[in-house]
């Protein structure tokens, strides 16, 4: 099953240098990591599929931080997770900030205390180093048993179905050629060519039911997109 | 053990599912089945499940008997009719022989070398049956058929039993990832349609069986019985399986031209040309039983004639008007529903192959409606007919060199020893058309 363990992307840092003791955390976990010295950086650094997610320091540049964090979480797909490290006093500046971060820290961090954060926020939005879960709306994927469900009604899917679903669901929001996702999740030579593509986007919808076939969603001319614009997980 | 295979063994465990049901085909087309508990799934897919295939059609040969059925875990799919306390799958697989190698008698194997020769020359064959069957109150052939309605074309019908079996059947087979384009009421009383979404050939023969299983499973519940028998009632309209066609060169269509007086492109006008000079050759395999050519004759909406058209639905080969020049397809009108699919398509493929490999002319439209021409005039156009019995369609088969090696030596072979006997039976039997005419009167 190696291939997943590839699939994590870096986790997006600011300010770089990152303190000795982040880097200790981010090490011992065993995330890959990027960081970055300049807000707008964030963007032009960012890998093919996205930030895994980021660990954003309010401690040097606050102005920077906080506007970086509300950049990422204003995104057409907001940015997930994102841990937050601040001075004491900067916790009144949290306010009306909620919801441009999950969680945060006080500095000077413990590094159990960043390890355990991390860990708990990669559980919850299923990826990660450990990604049992990945939910999106009414649509659970369980990485470990191979099962996916929507609404609480499981789903029987063929082994492509499920890839497919799974590679999608992943990266939600994100668009997806034809040939980027047989590359991706077929891999090799196959009968259908790129339209097998379709086939199993048709067969998945059939599958997910006239309710929630526009989890998958059709991008005029160039592919495939999960999730709707706007419409956080 | 493979990701794939790993997908299904967690499936099976996280689902408790009891049985898992191996289906394969004979070269009839008849599905067959052996059911293995989840124990015995791991080595199955590992290493093949050995059984005896002497006693399955088209299977014996002289110096062996036992043949390995491989799964092939990409078909592994739950079966929703099944009560939930005892969940059953199925998966498909392929035969090989114990050394090994495919074996020659299974369907699979033969289409997929077919398609691997499109593959070679860059296409990609993508097939659409238009599935057409019957709802019949028996399957007891004591007595003629009797519908269980009286509906007809496009009908709205109020709440009557065939629309409900169709209705459910549809549903099942979406849980199962099959897409229906259409479902109707057909022409004739209890006649009713399932259109299918286009998919690679392959799947498409998969899931062909797997619709004719659901729609007879569904049906007998209610104590009902699904027929594909090509013409079970004398005076009404036949059920074919009309097959739209495409070929795609990576990811366009490569039967679409916009610039194209019919939008075809020159692949597609030699593919035309190839289906039509090898026609009668692969109608034996397209339309398999004595009782297919009571379908093909005049007057029923079904090709006797091989000619192609837009628009006339008495052609073999109809070439629809599309909105969108990616869903450029052509309509391949003679199969029935009771062929087997695997080697229906593998011959149609080759035959259209063929026609693009040799740059065959594509013959001009038929304009008028064949039904009405007299043999003089068909004669004159040039216009030659299909096969008008399984006997004539046996004799245009065994001249064939494309279908001898489409098909392969041992399933030609078989087929045509099997398709001589039954027409032998037939031809021997006494029917109730001469009783009825002759007794009295000779």
């Amino acid at each position: 099953m190696g291939e997943r363990e590839e699939e994590m992307e870096p986790l997006l840092c600011f300010p770089a240098p990152v303190s000795d003791d982040l880097t200790q955390v981010l090490e011992r976990a065993g995330y890959p990591w990027k960081a970055v010295s300049r807000p707008e950086h964030a963007e032009t650094d960012e890998p093919e599929d996205g930030w895994s997610g980021a660990v954003i320091s309010a401690d040097g540049d606050a102005q920077g931080a906080f506007a970086l964090c509300r950049l990422l979480r204003t995104r057409e797909v907001p940015l997930r997770p994102l841990l937050l490290l601040i001075a004491p006093n900067q916790i009144p500046e949290l306010q009306l900030r909620e919801d441009h971060f999950d969680d945060f820290c006080v500095l000077p961090v413990r590094p159990e205390e960043v390890a355990a954060r991390l860990a708990h926020l990669f559980w919850h939005t299923g990826r990660g180093l450990r990604p049992e879960l990945i939910e999106h709306g009414p649509l659970v994927l369980n990485l470990e048993t191979y099962q996916a469900a929507v609404a609480g009604r499981v789903l029987d899917l063929t082994y492509m179905e499920y890839e497919l679903l799974r590679f999608l669901a992943a990266r939600p929001g994100k668009v997806f050629t034809r040939e980027t996702l047989l590359s991706r999740v077929w891999g090799y030579e196959y009968y259908g060519g790129a339209r097998t593509v379709d086939v199993h986007v048709r067969r998945l919808r059939a599958k997910l039911g006239e309710e929630h076939a526009h989890l998958i969603e059709t991008v005029r001319s160039v592919g495939y997109r999960f999730g709707q614009g706007n419409w956080a997980p | 053990m493979n990701h794939q295979g790993e997908y299904v063994l967690r499936t099976v465990e996280e689902r408790h599912i009891r049985f898992v049901q191996l289906w394969f085909t004979d070269v009839l087309g008849t599905p067959k089945t052996f059911s293995i508990t989840p124990a015995e799934l791991e080595n199955a897919l590992e290493e093949g499940m050995t059984f005896d295939g002497s006693a399955i059609d088209g299977f014996s040969r002289v110096q062996e008997s036992d043949v390995l059925a491989r799964p092939d875990p990409q078909t592994f799919q739950l079966l929703p009719w099944h009560p939930d306390r005892v969940p059953v799958a199925r998966v498909f697989c392929d035969i090989f022989n114990l050394d090994g190698t495919p074996f020659e008698g299974c369907p699979r194997h033969t289409l997929r070398r077919t398609l691997d020769r499109a593959h070679q020359a860059g296409f990609t064959f993508f097939a659409a049956p238009e599935i057409e069957y019957f709802y019949f109150a028996d399957a007891d052939p004591s007595h003629p058929p009797v519908a269980i309605d009286s509906g007809s074309y496009f009908d709205l019908t109020t709440s009557d039993l065939s629309s409900e079996i169709r209705k459910e059947s549809v549903l099942t087979l979406e849980e199962m990832g099959i897409p229906v384009e259409h479902a109707q009421h057909e022409d004739a009383p209890s006649q009713h349609e399932i259109d299918l979404r286009h998919t690679d050939a392959l799947t498409m023969a998969d899931t062909v069986m797997t619709v004719r299983l659901v729609l007879k499973e569904i049906a007998s519940r209610q104590g009902v019985h699904t027929s594909f028998m090509p013409k079970p009632l004398a005076g009404v309209q036949g059920s074919g399986m009309h097959t739209h066609i495409s070929l795609s060169q990576g990811d366009t269509n490569a039967f679409s031209d916009p610039d194209d007086e019919y939008g075809l492109s020159p692949v597609a006008k030699r593919f035309m040309a190839g289906l039509l000079r090898h026609a009668p050759e692969i109608t034996a395999v397209t339309n398999q039983w004595v009782n297919s050519y009571k379908r093909l004759v005049n007057g029923y909406e079904a090709p006797v004639h091989v000619s192609w058209a837009r628009n006339n639905r008495s052609s073999l080969v109809r070439v629809p008007v599309v909105k969108r020049i990616e869903s450029t397809r052509i309509e391949y009108r003679a199969p029935d529903t009771a062929c087997n699919p695997y080697l229906a398509f593998a011959v149609v493929l080759a035959a259209g192959l063929k026609g693009i490999e040799e740059g065959y002319e594509l013959p001009p439209e038929a304009a008028t409606n064949l039904f009405t021409m007299t043999p003089e005039e068909l004669a004159a156009d040039g216009i030659r007919s299909l096969p008008g019995s399984l006997n004539e369609a046996v004799v245009e088969m065994e001249r064939s060199e494309l279908v001898a090696e489409t098909l392969g030596e041992h399933v030609f072979e078989w087929f045509i020893r099997n398709k001589r006997a039954e027409w032998g039976a037939y031809k021997t039997h006494i029917s109730q058309f001469e009783l009825d005419r002759y007794l009295p009167m000779l």
